[in-house]
């Protein structure tokens, strides 16, 4: 960020003439004209946001708290959708076997897949983008580790490489505290996976940067190499991350669900999306398909809509991929 | 790349090609070496991770001298590499110990499940080729036809899909709405030798679909994808305007010329997804009730069966890395070009 030096004497229409400006600048941008010309995007701007604001504010907007037991009732078990014969005004998209207010636990449920995601993404991208830097800009033989490293784990599926850093940490840890960890096991199981597409690309542009002459000049008068790095080289990377992290959040979220689904994500009692699916999974049979179905397609259509953002950014920041 | 940088003439090539061959097979022989060496690793150390394998085998009344027995009777004093060499020597010869949860052989269980894994492999493969090809082949000639449009839109959103979900779904449409195919298990199976076959039975057959649908589903859309771009850019080249300019027919034009063209990439793209294929297959047998690797692989990892775990890591590396390096020794000799940049000619 360029600060400038600005007189002292601030008047206040001064902030809301520059927010204004601003904001006008940003309404004229090429970005904010693809996104207003395209209908596709802008419905899935809004359903990512409803979505999210609902997962946000769950404990608020949900019409009961799954997890409070003395709330539940047995006795309101497996009550179909209420548009079905049978159903409640109550529970609007039925209840699960044991009471629980399907649509609440839906809302909890993305809480937690979101949470997952957006940290494995945040935590996978802080690693990728720094080896990337050390990598690109140190070169030799650190260089070559990283790269080699990258370069195998790039030849296995991501979901294998979870899965595999989930068995090895249950394998290593104590089994009293697998519970407790087990959110973070998973965050940073999902992260493992996916650093290397952020090393990668950070890498690339670092190359480049680095026989540049404001690098010199940088180097020149001294600078750490660590300041520079950050400083200099990072802001040039930061558009490509950008669009990797909005096309990485919604791949964690389907690794997240996936692990969960497979019964080794998150522990049953703080249940994420995947949770839920496996959970109703087991009444399709006995015709209670709202259990697995709701759930299923909150996924679908969260993972979905970020995909289609994802792709819109990548289109609207780089023109030559179209 | 580290190669000797002898001058070349273009397009012509010298018999010094196959000493660089060599060099090329041998260097990736080496990297698949190490590749191995490092999942091997990795395995290894999941053994020494989960506790004192010793604690457990001796009685709680034991002395310090029964266990110092009992540590060197295991072979647990020695140095590490000497511990390492040891497991990767018993890994060669296919011996991983006893599973924890089923108390028998894990490399039996293994070769038991194999067959069940690799038959659903197969045939989603099959589907990807035989349904990706001509809807790539079809998208890129008609283009603009709403038949495309769906397809291509279906693609995009399969791909957002998670690989379980349309599991789910399929199941409950066609086997608990419909009640036309089984959703779980693998029917009855034939006993072939060693192998288990479901492919001889009709049972064995209707179980199969559903699963191989679900695992076939993410290549398919790679493969026609692939398939449509490559005929784009290949429909747009000279010698398919000079075809045409010859007055061939339309039929001979697209699948004689073109599509062949497009072969050798899917080839390729379908044998790099053969690894991931396997890997997924993971979470199709857990939603199927699949008995195959990845269902044995899954309930090892919920209840931390070590063995079972290293032996199907093991496993899968192996799988990866004869793939990655059938694909590599393949493109070499398919893709003249390879061959003339390695040689230092750019």
């Amino acid at each position: 960020m360029a600060i400038r030096q600005e007189p002292v004497e601030a008047e206040p229409p001064r902030g809301y003439r520059v927010a204004r400006e601003r904001l006008r600048s940003w309404l004229d941008s090429d970005l904010f004209y693809s996104f207003r010309r395209r209908p596709g995007v802008i419905l899935a701007a809004t359903v990512a946001a409803a979505l999210a604001l609902g997962a946000a504010f769950a404990p608020w907007v949900a019409p009961h708290n799954p997890f409070d037991l003395a709330t539940l009732n047995l006795g309101d078990a497996m009550t179909p959708p209420a548009w079905m014969a049978g159903g409640s005004r109550t529970y609007l998209l039925g209840t699960d076997d044991q009471g629980r207010d399907v649509l609440s636990a839906i809302l909890f449920g993305s809480r937690m897949s979101l949470l997952v995601g957006l940290l494995a993404t945040v935590l996978a991208m802080v690693v990728g983008v720094a080896l990337g830097l050390v990598s690109g800009y140190a070169g030799g033989k650190l260089d070559a580790f990283i790269m080699r490293v990258a370069d195998v784990q790039l030849s296995f599926p991501a979901i294998l490489v979870a899965l595999l850093v989930d068995g090895l940490a249950r394998a290593a840890l104590p089994r009293e505290l697998q519970d407790q960890l087990a959110f973070y096991v998973l965050v940073v199981a999902i992260a493992t996976s996916g650093w290397v597409r952020y090393a990668r690309t950070v890498r690339g542009t670092t190359l480049v940067e680095r026989n540049k002459e404001y690098v010199q000049a940088a180097r020149v008068i001294g600078r750490h190499p660590a300041a520079i790095m950050f400083s200099h080289v990072l802001p040039n990377a930061l558009g490509p991350v950008l669009v990797l992290v909005t096309l990485h959040i919604g791949e964690a979220i389907i690794t997240e669900a996936t692990l969960s689904f497979l019964g080794v994500g998150v522990p049953p009692t703080q249940p994420s999306l995947g949770t839920l699916v496996r959970i109703g999974n087991e009444f399709l049979f006995s015709g209670e398909w709202w259990i697995t179905v709701f759930p299923a397609l909150e996924l679908v259509a969260l993972v979905l809509a970020i995909n289609v953002l994802g792709d819109w950014l990548r289109d609207a920041l780089n023109p030559r991929l179209r | 790349m580290p190669h000797d940088s002898r001058p070349r003439e273009d397009g012509r090539r010298s018999q010094s090609a196959r000493p660089l061959v060599f060099a090329f097979i041998l260097r990736r022989l080496l990297q698949a070496i190490a590749v191995m060496l490092v999942v091997g690793f990795i395995a290894f150390s999941l053994f020494n991770f989960v506790g004192d394998p010793v604690a457990q085998m001796v009685p709680p009344e034991a002395t310090q001298a029964d266990r110092d027995a009992m540590r060197h009777m295991l072979g647990l004093d020695r140095p590490f590499y000497v511990q390492f060499a040891t497991f990767i020597e018993h890994a060669v010869h296919g011996n991983f110990g006893l599973s924890l949860r089923i108390g028998r052989p894990v490399s039996k269980l293994l070769e038991e499940r194999f067959p069940a894994t690799f038959e659903l492999a197969f045939t989603a493969s099959l589907i990807a080729l035989i349904v990706g090809i001509p809807a790539g082949v079809y998208t890129a000639l008609k283009r603009d036809s709403w038949i495309s449009r769906a397809m291509l839109t279906t693609s995009l959103v399969g791909v957002s899909l998670p690989n379980f979900i349309i599991g789910i779904f399929l199941i409950l449409v066609f086997a608990v709405w419909l009640g036309w195919l089984p959703s779980f298990g693998r029917g009855d199976t034939v006993q072939l030798g060693f192998w288990s076959t479901g492919f001889l039975t009709g049972s064995g057959l209707k179980s199969l679909v559903l699963p191989a649908i679900t695992l076939g589903f993410f290549p398919l859309t790679l493969v026609m994808r692939l398939v449509r771009s490559e005929m784009l850019e290949v429909l747009r080249s000279d010698y398919i305007k000079f075809a045409r300019a010859r007055g061939l027919t339309d039929r001979a034009v697209n699948f004689g010329h073109a599509l062949k063209n497009t072969l050798v990439p899917v080839i390729t793209v379908t044998g790099l997804q053969l690894g991931g294929i396997i890997a997924f297959a993971i979470i199709t047998e857990q939603v199927f009730q699949w008995p195959g690797m990845g269902l044995l692989f899954i309930q090892a990892v919920q209840f931390a069966d070590v063995p079972v775990m290293a032996a199907y890591l093991c496993l899968i590396g192996l799988i990866f890395v004869v793939i990655n390096l059938v694909v590599d020794l393949l493109y070499y000799a398919v893709d003249p070009r390879l061959r003339v940049e390695s040689g230092g000619a750019r």
